[in-house]
């Protein structure tokens, strides 16, 4: 019995030369197997290039394929190894644009290494010259495979057992200004917000260990922060150290030192570091009792752009494979505006075990988790006081809302910065487990807590408040 | 200006006033609702790292008004007036603790349906 669907015509011998993709890799009565690794990539071909020859040369050159035929590949059983385009869907309203849809089979791929996913992936075929452009739009990653991984360290329930904290969104802030202050200055920023109210600070992304602030020192001074805040307030605290490090070795000969000093969370940078990295971190994290949290400094190079890159959401696919128990998403209301709907759609990604195919919100395969963990999204960059409703309404419970300026910026100084916050935040959290609608009475929400909290007031004062726009701005 | 005061807190919705049974009445109603489990737990301490406090009976998981609940509320709080107590909801279709909040504080009073 032949191993799959199609067949390759090997029988009839060797003949040197450049044959077209199409006849080895566009396959479209093929139907995809349970345990196929499935990729949905945006399309622009050159123009004269037809469609199903270019999607085919995408399945080729991101599998077994090379620019021309090899007697080796007779020694192979192609059918086996080799990527298949199955489905090719006209872009509505573009000219030349197409989502293909490519099949790869399991065994192309290393167990547990996102690393190897994504190398023959998005590997050279991003850089085919029969391609325009490029974007892979999504993957739907068989539980087969799933299972290969250890995913979040914690996942979200096991942060919350841990820290304590339950029913409501946790609230974060980065200590700015980003780069400059010393050790003890910069813990006691920390410090202040912490005992104000927050549950974590973040170190900036490019704090790792410079001149003006090395490593070593400002994780000293930031665990006097914690351990003084949190004996204070009576609520477990936290500071996301920033462990991404030029090696690996000295990456985790931080994260050690974190846990030495009984801190409750690290951060890695999952681009900038490298999946390989992030991996071995998430796996150390799992073993050592450290929760982890992701930035993503560097997606926007890759996922910008609308026809050429990477969406997003496969980066969030790929990061909750690599391991991270945060990571940043978007705010959909504050300085960096993303598609309400297309943000949602990964976010589900993100925390749910299971998430239905549904275009609308980018998602265009039904993927099962397989139990895998969740990772809470993190909500941060240009949002005060006046967007909590929003929040509150968009991520719900499972996510961390960062307030950077909203918090250090307040008239009186960090603590009561964020004392407003938490304060936004509660109201906010009682309001909607009273039944009430945080879209449409949100302003109304935070003025009767106004009332009584003289720290939500100043703050309301200085930013504006915001009318709520649930358009989309960008589309699908 | 004004300068924060050094305050114990105890998580989510500590940071309001202290809640009015009436507006203990309807988180309860939320927890109902949602299909949680709600219980009520006491203790001596709000240290953070103490993760167990003393369960007040067993959770109700045949509560089906908020009033059995506020009941069991008003009798822990009756029977220790110096403690701690705080309502808990648990999901048993995602397996966990999905909610807390404070209702009692040592010395406050207890005795009397707070509007």
């Amino acid at each position: 019995m032949s191993y799959s669907q199609t067949t390759t015509q090997s029988k009839a011998g060797y003949s040197a030369g450049v044959k077209d993709y199409k006849l080895t890799y566009y396959t479209p009565d093929y139907t995809p197997k349970d345990t196929d690794i499935l990729a949905a990539f945006r399309m622009t071909p050159q123009p004269g290039v037809p469609p199903e020859e270019c999607a085919a040369a995408v399945a080729a050159e991101s599998s077994t394929g090379t620019w021309t035929t090899v007697w080796t590949d007779l020694l192979t059983d192609m059918d086996r190894y080799k990527g298949r385009c199955y489905d090719i869907e006209p872009v509505p309203g573009e000219d030349n644009q197409y989502i293909c849809y490519v099949a790869y089979p399991l065994d192309l791929f290393e167990e547990g290494s996102v690393t190897n996913l994504l190398t023959s992936l998005v590997g050279n075929v991003f850089g085919f010259k029969a391609l325009r452009a490029l974007r892979l739009e999504d993957l739907r990653i068989p539980v087969a495979y799933l299972k290969t991984f250890q995913g979040p360290p914690h996942g979200i329930q096991v942060e919350r057992d841990r820290l304590n904290k339950y029913g409501r969104p946790l609230l974060g802030c980065t200590i700015k200004p980003k780069l400059g202050l010393s050790a003890k200055n910069y813990g006691r920023a920390v410090y202040e917000c912490l005992r104000g109210g927050l549950d974590f600070t973040k170190d900036d992304e490019n704090i790792n260990s410079q001149p003006f602030q090395r490593w070593r020192d400002r994780f000293l001074f930031v665990a006097d922060a914690i351990h003084k805040s949190q004996a204070e307030t009576g609520e477990i605290k936290g500071h996301y150290l920033n462990v991404t490090a030029a090696t690996c070795e000295e990456m985790l000969k931080r994260a050690e030192y974190a846990k030495e000093l009984g801190m409750p969370i690290v951060m890695h940078d999952f681009l900038t570091g490298g999946f390989t990295a992030n991996t071995t971190l998430a796996h150390w994290c799992r073993d050592n009792g450290v929760l982890l949290h992701i930035h993503r400094a560097m997606h926007a190079v890759i996922d910008r752009q609308k026809n050429h890159g990477i969406h997003f959401r496969v980066l969030a696919k790929c990061l909750r494979m690599s391991g991270g128990d945060h990571i940043h998403t978007g705010t959909v209301v504050g300085k960096l505006e993303g598609d309400r709907a297309g943000t949602l759609g990964f976010v589900d990604l993100l925390r749910e075990n299971y998430v239905e195919q549904d275009k609308s919100r980018g998602v265009y395969f039904t993927q099962d988790w397989a139990s895998m963990g969740g990772v809470m999204a993190v909500a941060s960059g240009g949002i005060h006081v006046w967007h909590m409703p929003a929040l509150v309404e968009i991520f719900g419970d499972d996510s961390v809302l960062q307030f950077g300026g909203g918090t250090l910026g307040h008239p009186w100084g960090n603590a009561p910065g964020a004392t407003a916050n938490r304060v936004a935040l509660e109201a906010c959290v009682q309001a909607r487990n009273e039944g009430r609608n945080l879209a449409r009475e949100g302003g109304d929400i935070i003025r009767e807590a106004c009332k009584w909290s003289p720290e939500l007031a100043a703050a309301c004062e200085l930013w504006k408040e915001i009318k709520f726009e649930f358009d989309t701005v960008d589309t699908l | 200006m004004k300068t924060l005061p050094k305050e114990r807190r105890y998580e989510t919705l500590s940071y309001l006033p202290p809640l009015t049974d009436a507006q203990i009445e309807r988180q309860i109603a939320y927890i109902l609702k949602m299909g949680y489990f709600p219980a009520v737990e006491f203790n001596e301490d709000s240290n953070p790292e103490t993760y167990y406090w003393t369960m007040w009976k067993l959770p109700m998981f045949n509560a089906s008004s908020t009033q059995e609940v506020l009941s069991e509320v008003q009798a822990c709080r009756s029977e220790y007036p110096d403690c701690y107590v705080r309502v808990v909801g648990f999901d048993n279709v995602k397996q966990c603790q999905i909610t807390s909040f404070i209702v009692h504080k040592p010395g406050a009073s207890s005795n009397s349906y707070r509007y």
